[in-house]
């Protein structure tokens, strides 16, 4: 039997064939044939957002914590265009999502119609692909399209703009489903080159002060355990990127910490001067290298990415190798065992001494004074007491490092903060994305003052949907990263950094139907975080008064070297 | 050390395609001495050729970027084997009494057509290599130019072979 549906039925039919459990959107003129169309089914859920914006991190979220590409729908004109940071966000660090965004009628694109922008061509720059569906029987294939394009590969946002008579309801098409798809143009690499891999297994085997820097891509490639079972079978060092933290066990004598602009003393050190750099799934960005020209003067470097232009774009490297983390390494390993593992163990001894003596300056180190709340402080008793297991979003600041440097990861997807756009707004509604995904786990938000008010309406999504995740504000007072930046670059002239009429943050909480709480001294920090987890379904937002003057520590400043750190 | 590349890109011939790879070039920073686009015996595929200047790392970022976008089926570096680069160019120059004379002869030399012709102009239509056109317009010295008209480079590589279409 032919099934004949209509525009938007056909999307709803897609997204069931993809298997997406939820949309994240918020309605509008274009996009309410569709809306009509996923009102009348009960298989894919739909979660309403209270601002664009939010619908994107909260997709994003669901998707960096449970690796499946997240799905919004958004109406037209400012509905597509407070959908673009969001999706400026994603692309950035690479994460798979699917954005519809409605679009005025063809017979109007192009007249300056009502609530009309050129979504296409304003998301241009910030997806992985786009696409303006003009015919209603190109509808199934394209979003068929859609999901493979935005989850293999590299992954990254892909956005259908759907006009709205492509989705009217009295127009009624044949409808399959495509089982496959196949794009002559795109043919992303994943096994890597034989003779590139020789190479590089050579070099590491054969490495006397070797370092393994691996970043995002681990996370993204589920690769997290061969990476493990790569750095113990030869016992090196590694690092990761704010982005790849997680994918190698924080707690392992084997893992330095992070390295870059923030990163720890023993992980730039090592950086600085080992002999073979490892990377694996990360992209050399400018808060790692520090100054190209004293970027690891004396190593060679191989670099594994699924991405060729991610290879040296930046920094030009030695054995470059195409492919997916997955795939190199599966066939790495076998390679490393028959080479019998690393060959320099007196060098590899002597190596491992000398970043001992680099971790021995316990750079993360921090004093405490009194009752003065340390934001430090606030992220170990909070990794106690969660047992280091939660699933933590956080956004943009000196919060988010302090975050990344004290919630030591021991699992992958768990970490889950804006690194390449450095998005504020972020931490929350990804938050809630996570807690849709995964109910029964903690979830938590390390967020600040400034950060948080950039998604707050989103508090009356989390009601709404019964999200409970716990927020730790960690409130300076100040836009304490840019506070920062002014006292040391710009003589202590706090240019509009410092937040004045910050609202009572316990009565928002408790408008909006949650718990709040707030804490002013270092002793009841544990006692308020033991209580605020104590409550499994309530959503408790915990204001923690903490140092305005507290610095985010080390720090490599701009133009510096990874060897030249500013400690304390 | 920077020098000046050919690049051929065969595209899927979908709207918006021109201005994924305008985009590409002005987002990130690269430059386009000339772009020209146009359709060809395939239906499907639109071919591009686009003239740029750069140092190794630069082509090989702008070649991986091309790559990078969906709908570039293909690209190729016009500089990495023999080819052939032609470029039309139409100029109208002022051609009266002595430079009248002049303009003749130099059209002649660089083997350009005069397909127009008013009481006080000459129109010149020169086809060549880009270099061959910059040499004319140096030739020309003190004649004042009224017009000059470009295509700007297409590039084919020599010998039997074609740009192939990889299978999907
Ligand atoms: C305030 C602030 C401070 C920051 N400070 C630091 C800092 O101190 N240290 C730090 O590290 N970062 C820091 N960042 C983050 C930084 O801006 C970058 O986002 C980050 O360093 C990039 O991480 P990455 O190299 O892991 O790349 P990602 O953006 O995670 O990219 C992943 C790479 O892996 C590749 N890849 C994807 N999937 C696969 C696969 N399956 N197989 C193989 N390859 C794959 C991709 O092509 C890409 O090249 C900071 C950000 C902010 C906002
Ligand atoms: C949307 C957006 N605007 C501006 C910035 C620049 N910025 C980076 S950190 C920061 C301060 C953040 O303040 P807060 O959330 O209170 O965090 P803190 O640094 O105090 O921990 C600002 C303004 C940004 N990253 N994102
Ligand atoms: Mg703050």
């Amino acid at each position: 039997m032919r099934v004949e549906l209509s525009g938007g039925q056909i999307l709803v039919e897609c997204l069931k064939a993809e298997g997406v459990e939820a949309v994240f959107g918020y309605p509008g003129g274009a996009v309410l044939h569709i809306y009509d169309a996923l009102f009348q089914q009960e298989a894919v859920k739909h979660v309403l957002v209270r601002h664009e914006q939010g619908a994107v991190h909260m997709a994003d979220g669901y998707a960096r914590a449970t690796g499946k590409p997240g799905v919004v729908l958004v109406t037209s004109g400012p509905g597509a265009t407070n959908a673009v940071t969001g999706i400026a966000t994603a692309y950035m660090d690479s994460i798979p999502m699917v954005v519809i965004t409605g679009q005025v009628p063809t017979h109007l694109i192009g007249n300056d119609a009502f609530q009309e922008v050129d979504n296409v061509g304003i998301t241009r720059p910030c997806v992985k692909h786009n696409f303006l569906v003009k015919n209603v029987n190109d509808l199934a294939q394209t979003m068929k399209k859609a999901f493979y394009i935005a989850t293999t590969g590299r992954p990254g946002p892909v956005v259908v703009d759907i006009p709205k008579d492509v989705v009217d309801p009295k127009v009624l098409v044949p409808f399959t489903y495509p089982e496959t798809v196949a794009l002559r143009s795109y043919h992303p690499t994943v096994k890597g080159h034989t003779g590139q891999i020789r190479k590089a297994i050579d070099l590491i085997v054969n490495a006397e002060r070797p370092m393994v820097y691996t970043g995002g891509g681990v996370v993204l490639g589920r690769a997290s355990e061969l990476l493990t079972q790569f750095t113990r079978l030869l016992n090196y060092p590694i690092t990761n990127t704010l982005m790849g933290l997680g994918a190698y066990p924080a707690s392992d004598r084997q893992f330095l910490g992070m390295l870059g602009m923030h990163g720890t003393y023993e992980a730039n050190m090592a950086m600085h001067h080992c002999d073979v750099l490892i990377a694996i799934g990360a992209r050399f960005d400018d808060r790692v290298t520090g100054n190209l020209a004293k970027f690891c003067p004396t190593a060679k470097i191989i670099h594994v990415d699924i991405d060729p232009a991610s290879i040296s774009k930046n920094v030009i490297v030695d054995v470059p190798i195409v492919g997916s983390v997955k795939s190199v390494l599966e066939d790495m390993l076998p390679l490393i065992a028959d080479a019998g593992g690393a060959k320099q163990p007196e060098a590899l001894a002597a190596w491992w001494k000398q970043i001992e003596q680099w971790r021995a300056m316990r750079c993360l180190d921090f004093k405490t004074n009194g009752e003065i709340i340390k934001p430090q402080y606030v992220v170990q008793k909070l990794w106690e007491i969660t047992q280091g297991d939660a699933y933590v979003t956080s956004d943009v600041g000196q919060h988010q490092m302090w975050a990344a440097q004290y919630y030591g990861f021991d699992k992958p997807n768990r970490w889950i903060n804006s690194g390449g756009l450095g998005t504020m707004g972020f931490g929350l509604p990804a938050a809630l994305g996570v807690k849709y995904a995964y109910p029964d786990e903690e979830v938590v938000c390390v967020t600040g003052e400034g950060s948080i008010q950039m998604c707050i309406q989103e508090l009356s999504t989390a009601l709404q949907y019964h999200l409970p995740v716990k927020v730790v504000s960690l409130n300076n007072r100040y836009l304490g990263m840019v506070r920062q930046w002014q006292e040391f670059f710009y003589s202590g002239r706090y240019a509009m950094s410092y937040m004045e009429a910050l609202p009572d943050f316990v009565k928002l909480a408790e408008s909006y139907g949650h718990v709040g709480m707030r804490i002013e001294k270092a002793s009841d920090v544990e006692g308020a975080l033991r209580e605020a987890f104590a409550m499994k379904d309530r959503l408790v937002f915990m204001d923690f008064q903490t140092d305005p003057t507290e610095n985010v520590f080390p720090m490599v400043p701009a133009g510096a070297g990874l060897n030249e750190m500013i400690l304390v | 050390m920077t020098m000046r590349h050919i690049i051929s890109i065969l595209m899927e011939n979908e709207a918006g395609a021109l201005s994924r790879v305008a985009g590409l070039f002005s987002a990130r920073g690269y430059n386009i001495e000339s772009l020209c686009v146009a359709p060809t015996h395939d239906a499907t595929l639109s071919r591009m050729t686009l003239v740029t200047h750069g140092d190794d790392q630069i082509i090989e970022q702008i070649i991986k970027q091309l790559n990078k976008l969906i709908d570039v089926v293909k690209v190729q570096d016009m500089v990495d084997a023999p080819h052939i680069e032609r470029e039309l160019m139409l100029i109208k120059v002022q051609a009266v009494e002595t430079s009248r004379e002049e303009v003749y002869r130099l059209a002649e030399i660089f083997r350009g057509q005069i397909i127009d012709v008013s009481e006080s102009s000459y129109t010149i239509q020169m086809i060549g290599p880009g270099h061959k056109l910059d040499a004319f317009l140096a030739a020309l010295g003190s004649i004042s130019v009224v017009e000059i008209v470009r295509s700007g480079a297409l590039g084919i590589a020599r010998g039997p072979r074609g740009m192939a279409v990889p299978e999907a």
